[in-house]
């Protein structure tokens, strides 16, 4: 069977698999609809909790990033999973505790404010949206790059399974759907490491292959990589703080993404699901392990992908070079431009200008890059006399270097596996993107039918009233993303930073403060989330439109939701002083919240089979 | 459900002085755990994997140098670790304020026998 035809295959049985879960666990209350009956097993959720936090950036593009920036990458890993120790210590047991089924709730109830709660509303919403259009855009190029449609019809199918799961079973649909999306991904991602892992150090487990020598020439991979590095003009692979990303960047950006992280609203309603508070704690530590058995492996893929890439091409003639390379230079993930010589020389930025010969196609065009090529071919024929160096118009445009996101496509194809090992990648690429997407139309759904509609505009609404609701909100919302992810704005992927910016600077601070402190107010808590996402986007869109320099001690706009979360911290603890305390119904709903019982009779809690 | 402001539906009163105080109990201790697990973490995610990096990396662990190895590897390992350990260590406070408050609620019982009918 062809490559293609087992991706039909794979794509087919997983999407059909989908469909029949949310048949059986449609829904007909809204507490289904909204937290999935608070009936999730506490490693079902963990589970669940991971699909829906692995998009398709962690699956297909992180094992790349890190693949290029070598030490610094770490930042994203630790970034993404340091901010679950916050969430399982800080916020999860007693948010579950407090129980009702958004963020907005818990800030607009704990605050007593309908302002506060606007504010959340309008967070959660703004940071559900940023994040899934690139979701469904995922979609779309998946569907594109293995199947050889359209991206617009592969959105358009991914919208329609999203839609049909995710208005018939709500959060209980989602969540099973996501268990079975789980082992997709992590099937997907873990066959080709272990394989590339034996392959190059004869050690299949991944984590200790990356530490291991050559099978080659008996050198550490770690120092070969180094000296690659070093040879062909590239930052070093391990060191840490070269190549442009200094300590206070590295420290600020990887925190930013912990708080971040514990801050985004989609994962916090995770914790809604469960039975228990007992349950609450263990499914974020379910949820940990699930996520760290892929992010303990991509840093292994990326340094075996980065290895393998720099080998089977620099210094390589065009007969010489692997069929992977060919099948991925139609794509314009990677793209040869010789200098004459008829052999490839992949370099790093250190290296002569112009010496580098590999780089990506970007946004560039067909015939565009057609022209560039013929420029090129007429700019060596002529000796520089006639047409233009490629290389010179690539360099220029920032493409230098292939597309990161070639390291997880191509590497089953670099380990020289099967064909339906190829094409299990793309069933998983499908998997974290729907996943997430699911997750967060959810919460769009939630904090307009539930937030806005039920608790601020119509309280009266019955069960049934708002169930339709949510169901249509939930409807609109995956038109809206579907659209976004066909006519993907521009500043979607610089909108990412944002929405972790954003959850830095605003949940997290207001629901620490209102879980640990019976003082904390309206005032003061709606005072600093307000500063605190003025700052941050005042900072991230004046360096990003505005064209202002990093002027806060040259920290980049990914890392500033720190310096927003410690202004919101910090305008709070101020303010506090000179504002009423809150009432006592609400001082006795925190004393309620830190009690660990009460969520269910007692019996219940030690009668849970989960542990 | 009916109203969003009732408080969720709970079994324990929270005036009860001597269940405010176990709960006070309870929640001091989870603070020092807490305290203690959050220590951990940023001395093993942001201190080894970033404060301390450069200097980890003189010495090296498996083909490791080691402060690469902290910021890839060996921070994820500890965070998994840590919300382990803190599950497992709010195990036991749970149970124990969980035995509390059954003897509460024993002694509540006997307390109220003679006036019952």
């Amino acid at each position: 069977m062809s490559i293609k035809l087992w991706t039909f295959l794979f794509v087919g049985v997983t999407f059909g698999t989908y469909l029949v879960i949310a048949w059986l666990s449609r829904v007909r209350d809204t507490s289904g609809f909204y937290v999935a009956g608070r009936g999730i097993p506490a490693m079902a959720n963990g589970m669940a909790t991971a699909a829906d936090w692995m998009s398709a950036a962690s699956f297909i593009s992180m094992a790349g990033l890190i693949s290029a920036m070598g030490y610094a990458g770490g930042m994203y890993l630790m970034g993404w999973t340091g901010g679950y120790v916050l969430l399982a210590l800080l916020l999860a047991p007693y948010l579950r505790k407090f129980g009702h089924y958004t963020v907005p709730d818990f800030v607009g109830d704990r605050y007593e404010s309908n302002a506060a709660r606007l504010v959340a509303v309008v967070c959660a919403i703004f940071i559900s949206f940023t994040y899934v259009a690139g979701q469904m855009r995922g979609v779309g190029i998946v569907f594109s790059r293995f199947l050889e449609v359209d991206i617009t019809i592969g959105v358009v199918i991914g919208m329609a399974i999203v839609f049909i799961y995710a208005t018939l079973g709500g959060m209980k649909g989602i969540t099973w759907t996501q268990v079975v999306q789980y082992w997709v991904l992590i099937t997907a991602f873990l066959i080709p490491a272990i394989a590339i892992s034996f392959k190059l150090t004869g050690n299949p487990i991944p984590q200790i292959g990356m530490g291991s020598r050559l099978i080659d020439d008996g050198v550490p991979l770690l120092a070969k990589l180094d000296q690659l590095h070093a040879d062909l003009g590239f930052a070093s692979y391990t060191a840490a703080f070269e190549g442009g990303w200094d300590k206070l960047n590295v420290f600020c950006v990887t925190a930013a993404l912990m708080v971040g992280t514990a801050g985004l609203p989609h994962v916090i309603v995770r914790f809604y699901t469960v039975k228990t508070v007992k349950a609450a704690r263990w499914s974020a530590f379910w949820a940990l392990l699930f996520i760290a058995m892929l992010y303990l492996t991509a840093p292994a893929t990326a340094s075996f992908a980065r290895y393998y890439m720099i080998q089977s091409l620099h210094g390589k003639a065009a007969s010489e070079l692997p069929s992977w390379f060919h099948n991925w230079q139609r794509t314009g993930l990677i793209l040869w431009l010789d200098d004459g010589d008829g052999r490839v020389a992949y370099h790093g930025p250190a290296a002569t200008a112009g010496e580098n010969e590999i780089f990506r196609s970007g946004k560039i065009g067909g015939a565009e890059l057609a022209d560039i090529r013929v420029d090129h071919q007429r700019w060596l024929s002529s000796a520089g006399i006639e047409g233009r160096d490629g290389r010179q118009v690539l360099r220029e445009r920032g493409l230098s270097g292939p597309d990161r996101d070639i390291i997880v496509l191509a590497t089953p194809e670099m380990a020289a596996l099967a064909d339906w090992i190829i094409a299990l990648v793309a069933a998983g690429g499908l998997a974290a993107a729907l996943s997430t997407a699911s997750g967060l139309l959810l919460v769009i759904s939630s904090s307009v039918a539930h937030d806005l509609y039920f608790r601020v505009v119509n309280p009266e609404a019955s069960e049934g009233q708002r169930l339709v609701v949510g169901r249509v909100v939930i409807g609109l919302a995956v038109v809206v993303a579907g659209l976004l992810g066909i006519f993907p704005p521009g500043f979607v992927s610089q909108v990412v930073a944002f929405a972790f910016g954003l959850a830095a600077a605003s949940f997290f601070p207001a629901i620490v403060l209102g879980i640990f402190s019976k003082r904390v107010g309206t005032v003061p808590a709606t005072a600093g989330m307000i500063t605190g996402i003025g700052f941050t986007a005042f900072y991230i869109i004046g360096s990003v439109y505005g064209g202002l320099p990093n002027w806060f001690f040259g920290i980049d706009p990914q890392g500033i939701g720190v310096v927003g979360m410690l202004i919101n911290f910090a305008v709070t603890l101020v303010l506090t002083p000179f504002t009423p305390a809150p009432s006592e119904p609400v001082r006795e709903m925190i004393d309620r919240i830190h009690e660990p019982e009460g969520a269910g009779p007692a019996v219940v809690i030690e009668a849970t089979p989960e542990h | 459900m009916s109203s969003p402001i009732k408080p969720p539906e709970d079994t324990i009163d929270v005036r009860d002085p001597r269940i405010a105080e176990s709960i006070h109990r309870y929640w001091r201790k989870n603070l020092w755990v807490m305290a203690a697990c959050l220590t951990v973490w940023a001395i093993g995610g942001l201190g080894c994997g970033v404060l301390f990096a450069d200097a980890l990396n003189e010495f090296s662990i498996g083909g490791f140098p080691l402060g690469f190895w902290f910021a890839q590897q060996g921070s994820i390992l500890i965070f998994v670790l840590l919300i382990l350990v803190y599950g497992l260590a709010l195990n036991r406070l749970d149970a124990e304020h969980h035995r509390e408050l059954e003897q509460i609620r024993a002694a509540g019982r006997e307390m109220s026998e003679p006036s019952g009918p």
